[in-house]
């Protein structure tokens, strides 16, 4: 089973390696690009805790093989601070920051990065839209309720920042 | 957990995914969305020499009208059906029920082909396709067939699908003007498959039925049609007592697995009951 060159971007910066065809996203980005925001939960796409973003589309990295990846553009959570001005943190984070919206954080990497998308698919969600996005999503913890006002902030100030911007 | 090593195909056309279909032999699977597939290879249920990604065959992907059907590529996303104009206005059973499925994540990957091609009783689209009189294009190395939804399903992972032919596209006739339509499926959470599901497509006229067609979900080795049922509403007018008797026909045929979502006497009730609400749902849809 020969190893395949893979190339991608991966938050902004192209990377090429040689993989084995079987190896999973989320093991890529964790043990090749040391990038450990995406996490590895149930395995089994249900979690949602490795989501990351693919081409525009929130996808579970445990459930998609590095090869597959080929030329794709690649956000993990630790993308979304290089997507603000300065670094600072992005309005989703914000957001779980300012509305205590976790409690373990295990589930975190993967909320934030399907929030991010949530709010660029659909900017001004009611709550049950959200919870309907984020419904691959687990937190054990069951903070359900603060996810759903950090995204409802997010979303505000995203909105706001926009306003301002035009 | 990590699947078992195998070598990694991407052909970029039909053809060449055929061509390497037949060189290397019953050792390939095809990988469309790999929510199935790959959660089996990590649990070594499937062990495949060769995995043959379709993802990068364009000519599989999209949806489009012609004369008065609709033709969806094998590789559309669960969310692509949802967000289809076309489907939205010619057959909106298909651009709602797939809400049902899985998660927003997963409807991004899984695709209509994968889960009929796969022949888990569990998934949806089988008994969609059912429902819809769809009809499945096959492409082997001898060519095209077309074969009907209702004989495609032959039990549990099993298909009329033959080891060197793929699933191209499914050809669903657009809805008559007034048609009803309902999917109702039972499920624990989110991303769970059917305790029990049943999809209904009818038309009335002069305030009696005459067109119904019936499929239930996870309630058998395959998705069933369920003719009896729809004998039972055909040429009646709706009723408690036609419904009564289109649940009791479609109880008789189930032959559930027991698992944790139910042993088979729940299962059975629980068919009845969503095959009641899907008749009511599309009556109340019906013009």
């Amino acid at each position: 089973m020969s190893k395949k060159l893979v190339s991608m971007t991966v938050n902004g910066k192209k990377q090429e390696r040689a993989v084995e065809p079987r190896t999973l996203l989320v093991h890529f980005l964790r043990e090749e690009l040391n990038l450990t925001g995406a996490h590895i939960g149930c395995e089994t796409s249900h979690c949602g805790a490795c989501t990351v973003d693919i081409d525009g589309q929130s996808v579970k990295s445990c459930t998609h093989l590095a090869v597959q990846c080929e030329g794709a553009d690649v956000l993990t959570v630790e993308g979304l601070t290089g997507l603000t001005q300065g670094g600072v943190l992005h309005a989703v984070q914000e957001g779980f920051y300012k509305e205590h919206g976790l409690q373990c954080g295990f589930c975190t990497p993967g909320m934030l990065v399907r929030a991010y998308r949530l709010l660029i698919d659909n900017p001004n969600p009611t709550e049950a839209e959200i919870r309907a996005g984020i419904s691959g999503n687990l937190c054990r913890c069951t903070g359900y309720q603060n996810i759903v006002k950090a995204i409802q902030y997010a979303a505000a100030k995203l909105q706001q920042t926009e306003k301002v911007a035009a | 957990m990590i699947p078992p090593a195998f070598d990694y195909h991407a052909p970029k056309t039909v053809g060449e995914a055929i061509a390497l279909l037949g060189s290397l032999g019953s050792d390939a699977k095809l990988l469309a969305g790999g929510h199935s597939l790959l959660p089996m290879m990590k649990l070594r249920f499937a062990q495949p020499a060769h995995l043959i990604d379709i993802n990068r065959i364009p000519e599989l992907r999209g949806i489009c009208e012609d004369g008065a059907d609709v033709v969806i590529g094998a590789m559309t996303s669960e969310n692509a059906l949802i967000d289809s104009a076309i489907l939205r206005a010619r057959v909106p059973l298909l651009a709602e029920a797939p809400k049902l499925i899985a998660d927003p994540q997963v409807r991004n990957r899984g695709t209509i082909g994968g889960d009929i091609a796969h022949g888990d009783p569990a998934n949806d689209h089988p008994a969609l396709s059912i429902a819809v009189d769809a009809s499945f294009t096959l492409e082997g190395p001898k060519g095209r067939r077309v074969v009907a939804a209702e004989d495609f399903f032959l039990g549990t992972y099993m298909t009329a699908l033959a080891d060197d032919e793929m699933l191209v596209s499914i050809r669903v006739p657009g809805f008559a003007p007034g048609t009803g339509w309902a999917y109702e499926k039972l499920k624990r959470k989110t991303g769970d498959w059917a305790t029990a599901g049943a999809a209904v497509v009818l038309r009335m006229a002069g305030g009696q039925v005459t067109h119904a067609r019936i499929a239930l979900t996870n309630v058998a080795p395959q998705a069933l049609r369920a003719q009896a049922a729809e004998q039972a509403l055909i040429g009646q007018p709706l009723t408690d007592a036609s419904i009564n008797a289109a649940a009791a026909a479609a109880m008789a045929i189930t032959d559930p697995a027991e698992d944790l979502r139910g042993d088979r006497e729940y299962k059975t009730a629980m068919t009845g009951q969503m095959l009641k609400r899907a008749i009511r749902a599309a009556a109340a849809r019906a013009a």
